[in-house]
């Protein structure tokens, strides 16, 4: 019963906090770049305004366009049932290992793509052929690293990879390494950060995943929006269980489940440090450039794998 | 009198006999169109009902039986054998020509009046029987008989739109592949068959003769590569599959949901049975061979598929690829095998046999789609096409269910087989040979690159087929298909679906098999509700449960839904913002040669591109041109690396030996004379 009432804690703490790591990440990059920011709390009142606002869609659009933004937020709620944030004892983690977890963000990236094309403007599809392209080479690597971690541990379950690198038996090795920085790279690209695309900017030489969502509008865009602000908590928590496990509940013992909780803000916030120094530091890359950085990415992860396989 | 009993052998003959019924029936109704089309589908419907019932009880026993015909050449009787492989192979044959032959009831309607189609009725049966043939034939001669009566009927029904010259060139093509393939399985069984029972009588050319036989470990290799090569031409494996895009999709679309759904597992069958039933003893390398051609195979069948714009074609690619997702199942399976890991190659083989059902089904729902939007639009070219969802929303849900399962996404039937394809690769520690520990990451690494290559493919084929608004020039009339071509469909796509969240179920019903061929058996479930939960090898290694995903994600949407409907805002509906240009037209849509184009930039290396763009300029002003003429040529590599040669070679050899033909008697005369007297010389 303790486990469902964690898994219950675990979701709302996703839904509710998610904009709230968007806005610190926000925060953070209007400080580095000399500008005063808005409030911590922006996101909850952009969210507040689209809920109370009418939709107006376009003439053809068909269910497959207001279909999308449900499915798209209710397959962030699934990933965040399964992610062990605070505990790694989920009655719901069997439902689903990591390869599982990548193909439950594919699917939402695949009804993206094809909202996007269902307008039949030339932004959607340019939107979801470059989001696509992006996604056939990110998704691999991003398996990759998941297979480096998962190999060594024996295991692709979540909570099993949490336990056995949180053990005390654990030691560093060069293929988590090479994973690692394989999964940075990869999480900037699939949430859409600076050096593949910019969540800021609405110039057609630049959009991506903002030329597809272009013509939503209304509750349809807040979902969108907040299963955007979900996917990126999710993926930072999903690298934050992978590789910085320190502080999560390892038992059902419901008093471990407040020191994880200040634990995994601690490493969110941190997180949240890295991404805007990333993002500021770096400037937006080419469409064509991205195989490079994605390449580069794919790269490490087989050299992770490699090294798995040579070294230990 | 002949007793007879319900057996599942008995059950299968029966089928093949109705669809041979069928064929009788069409030739005697081929003047009334009207009445011949539901009654010789409904026969195939029934027979390919009784085919599946024979399969699916077969593997649950889990026994075989076998019988021996009256029929055949004298001292060489057709021997019949049905245990839990060919009655798996039975089962899926049956269960997608159940479909098809139900659609093919609407879709045939359709060429009423156009043309004859008693040939179709005919052929089809014919192929289908061949099918079932090939999977119950237990020795070398009925098998090749089979396969061949499957090969000729193909190439009729490839045939069946004869007055187009582009149908002809591919049926040649696709008859000339097939023998080739054909002569290559005769050799493997005849050195199996000599190797059995020595060469001077025939008693070997039972498949028992060869189960029983120990063959040495090189003529075993020579049987294999011949086997491998021969069911390889048919399954379409890179580089023998030039012939499958240029066949399948100028069939009648019934047809080509049959060849690309289940004639291809025919070879898939074929190579099953050789290597893990009549030969036995695997080395490593060739599990290794297999598993790297299934590699390339998955990958460039896909980026092939990527490039294309005919909607059909683009389907043919995608069998490539998925054939290739098979054979490495079938690949790992040899590996683990012959570095005797029981368990682990019976995952690796179920993912092979999951991934067969999985690829019927969907292909097979597909091309169903194709064909119903070919149907209604005329038209097979993606660019032409756009809003379909609009005018034929069944159609459009039920293609949508099948894109969604074969881009390997959850909760469909797609996923769970590439999810154990990937299990099965993680297990690639345990293997003692560095080499494959090397190759097998690197397969997991490409294929996961195609599981994605996939996904980006069918966005396409969907978005530019059936979503935005119609780009083509003319506007057609396009209606929505009728009830038996939607019935076909949504079957199809409820076992897409059913495949997809019951795993566990179809698996403990199939284990059978994998234990029979590979020694091991798979612990699927654990725990109290272990049905729910997929856990290959151990629920601590891995675990996917696909029906909660899909009730977790439906429960999601139902709650948002309701909460967000309690007080709803309004929707209006309005023209999308066009920057003030307010010259939008539906010619500036993405459409399938652009949505392809930033993967056309990053794997064009692989292909042989000819990209050409010329504007026409206008006589007042060079720097407002008229317009702008864009072409785009596409080829494959092979053809000119492989067959072209080969083509070359043999249109030269036989215009020397047409030398030989000269037209007067007197020659001919002395040609038969010196062949009489070299005859006497070895006779001597």
């Amino acid at each position: 019963m303790a486990g469902f009432i964690i898994e219950i804690l675990q979701i709302a703490l996703v839904i509710g906090l998610a904009p709230i790591f968007a806005g610190w990440v926000k925060m953070l990059k209007c400080w580095s770049q000399g500008r005063s920011s808005p409030s911590i709390l922006q996101p909850y009142r952009n969210l507040l305004k689209l809920f109370s606002k009418d939709i107006i869609l376009a003439e053809n659009a068909s269910w497959i366009f207001r279909f999308t933004p449900y499915l798209v937020f209710g397959t962030g709620v699934l990933v965040s049932a399964i992610i062990p944030l605070l505990s790694t004892d989920l009655p719901l983690a069997l439902t689903a290992d990591v390869i599982v977890l990548v193909s439950l963000f594919a699917i939402a990236r695949f009804f993206t793509a094809l909202a996007g094309m269902d307008i039949g403007t030339a932004f959607g599809g340019m939107g979801s052929s470059r989001e696509m392209m992006i996604a056939s080479i990110s998704e691999p690597a991003m398996l990759m690293a998941i297979f480096t971690v998962s190999l060594s541990c024996g295991s692709t379950s979540l909570s099993r990879i949490v336990e056995v690198i949180y053990s005390p038996a654990s030691v560093i090795k060069p293929s988590l390494a090479f994973a690692f920085i394989a999964f940075v790279l990869i999480t900037l690209a699939e949430t859409g950060r600076v050096p593949v695309d910019n969540p800021a900017t609405h110039l057609e030489l630049t959009m991506v995943h903002e030329a597809m969502i272009l013509e939503y509008s209304g509750r349809h865009l807040a979902l969108i929006e907040w299963a955007g602000m979900m996917k990126l908590f999710l993926f930072i928590s999903l690298g934050v269980a992978l590789f910085a496990p320190v502080g999560i509940a390892v038992s059902t013992n419901p008093a471990g489940i407040p020191l994880a909780f200040v634990y995994l803000s601690l490493k969110l916030g941190f997180s949240g440090i890295v991404i805007v120094l990333i993002e500021t530091g770096l400037a937006k890359m080419r469409l064509f450039r991205l195989t490079e950085f994605l390449g580069a990415a794919f790269l490490m992860a087989t050299l992770g794998m490699l090294s798995f396989f040579m070294l230990e | 009198m002949i007793q007879l009993t319900l057996t599942p052998l008995n059950l299968a003959s029966f089928a093949i006999i109705l669809l041979l019924a069928q064929t009788a029936i069409a030739s005697i109704l081929r003047k009334n169109e009207r009445l011949m089309v539901p009654v010789c589908f409904a026969l195939s419907s029934a027979a390919s009902f009784a085919a599946t019932a024979a399969g699916v009880w077969t593997v649950g026993l889990g026994s075989s039986s076998s019988a021996v015909m009256a029929l055949g050449l004298p001292g060489l009787p057709f021997h019949l054998r049905l245990d839990p492989l060919s009655g798996y192979f039975l089962g899926l044959i049956g269960l997608l020509s159940f479909f098809v032959s139900i659609y093919s009831i609407g879709y045939v309607k359709g060429f009423i009046g156009h043309r004859p189609i008693a040939r179709l009725c005919i052929f089809y049966g014919l192929f289908i029987a061949g099918m079932f043939m090939v999977v119950l034939a237990d020795d070398a001669l009925f098998f090749l008989i089979s396969w061949e009566t499957m090969a000729a009927a193909s190439y009729f029904l490839v045939m069946f739109e004869d007055e187009r010259v582009e149908n002809r060139r591919a049926a040649f093509l696709y008859i000339v592949v097939a023998h080739v393939g054909a002569v290559a399985i005769l050799l493997a069984f005849g050195v199996m068959a000599g190797l059995a029972t020595g060469f001077d009588n025939f008693s070997g050319f039972t498949f028992d003769a060869m189960r029983q036989a120990d063959f040495p470990p090189e003529w075993a290799t020579v049987a294999f590569l011949l086997a491998f090569f021969g069911f390889g031409a048919k399954a379409g494996i890179v580089p023998m599959h030039v012939w499958l895009p240029e066949a399948h999709p100028v069939a009648p679309s019934n047809v080509s949901a049959l060849m690309s759904g289940v004639m291809l597992k025919t070879a898939v069958y074929g190579i099953l049975r050789v290597t893990f039933d009549l030969i036995k003893i695997i080395p490593w390398w060739w599990g290794a061979l297999v598993l790297a051609l299934g590699i390339i195979s998955a990958l460039m069948g896909i980026l092939y598929a990527m490039m294309e714009k005919d909607l059909k074609r683009l389907l043919a690619y995608s069998s490539v690829e998925n054939i290739g997702i098979i054979m490495i199942g079938v690949g790992m399976a040899m590996v683990f095998k012959s570095f005797g890991q029981g368990i682990f190659a019976a995952l690796a083989l179920i993912a092979a046999l999951y991934h067969a059902v999985n690829h019927a089904m969907f292909k097979g729902l597909l091309f169903m789609g194709a064909g119903a939007v070919l149907h209604a639009t005329h038209e097979r070219n993606m660019e032409e096409m756009g809003g379909l969802i609009h005018k034929m929303p069944w159609t459009a849900a039920l293609f949508l269910i099948g894109c969604v399962s074969i881009s390997a996404l959850p909760p469909f039937n797609g996923f769970v087989s590439e999810w154990l394809t990937f299990q099965a690769f993680l297990l690639s520690p345990a293997l003692p040979s560095p080499l494959m520990k090397l190759l097998m990451p690197l397969g997991a690494a490409l294929l996961a690159l195609t599981a994605a290559l996939a996904a980006a493919c069918f966005v396409k084929a969907f978005g530019v087929t059936f979503l935005g608004n119609w780009r083509g020039r003319h506007r057609t009339q396009v209606q929505e298909t009728c009830w038996p071509i939607r019935i076909a469909m949504g079957m199809a796509a409820t076992s897409c679906l059913l495949l997809g969240i019951l795993p566990t179920v179809f698996i403990d019903w199939m284990d059978v098999i994998a234990e029979q061929l590979t020694g091991g058996k798979l612990a699927t479930s654990a725990g109290a509700v272990g049905w729910m939960w997929l856990t290959p090898i151990a629920p601590e290694r891995a675990s996917y449960s696909g029906l909660v995903v899909f009730s977790g994600i439906l429960a999601v949407y139902a709650i948002v839904y309701i909460i967000l409907h309690v007080n709803p805002g309004k929707i209006r509906r309005g023209h999308v913002w066009d920057c003030g240009f307010e010259k939008l037209t539906n010619r500036m849509q993405y459409n399938a040669i652009s949505f392809s184009m930033p993967i056309r930039r990053i794997f064009g290396f692989l292909f042989n591109i000819k990209e050409e763009v010329r504007l026409v300029p206008q006589q007042a002003h060079s720097a407002f041109p008229q317009k702008l003429i864009y072409s785009l040529r596409i080829r494959d590599r092979f053809w000119n690396w492989i067959y072209k040669p080969v083509a070359d070679a043999s249109f030269w050899l036989s215009r020397r030996v047409g030398r030989l033909q000269q037209g007067r008697i007197n020659t001919y005369l002395i040609y038969s004379f010196v062949t009489i007297i070299l005859l006497l010389l070895f006779v001597r």
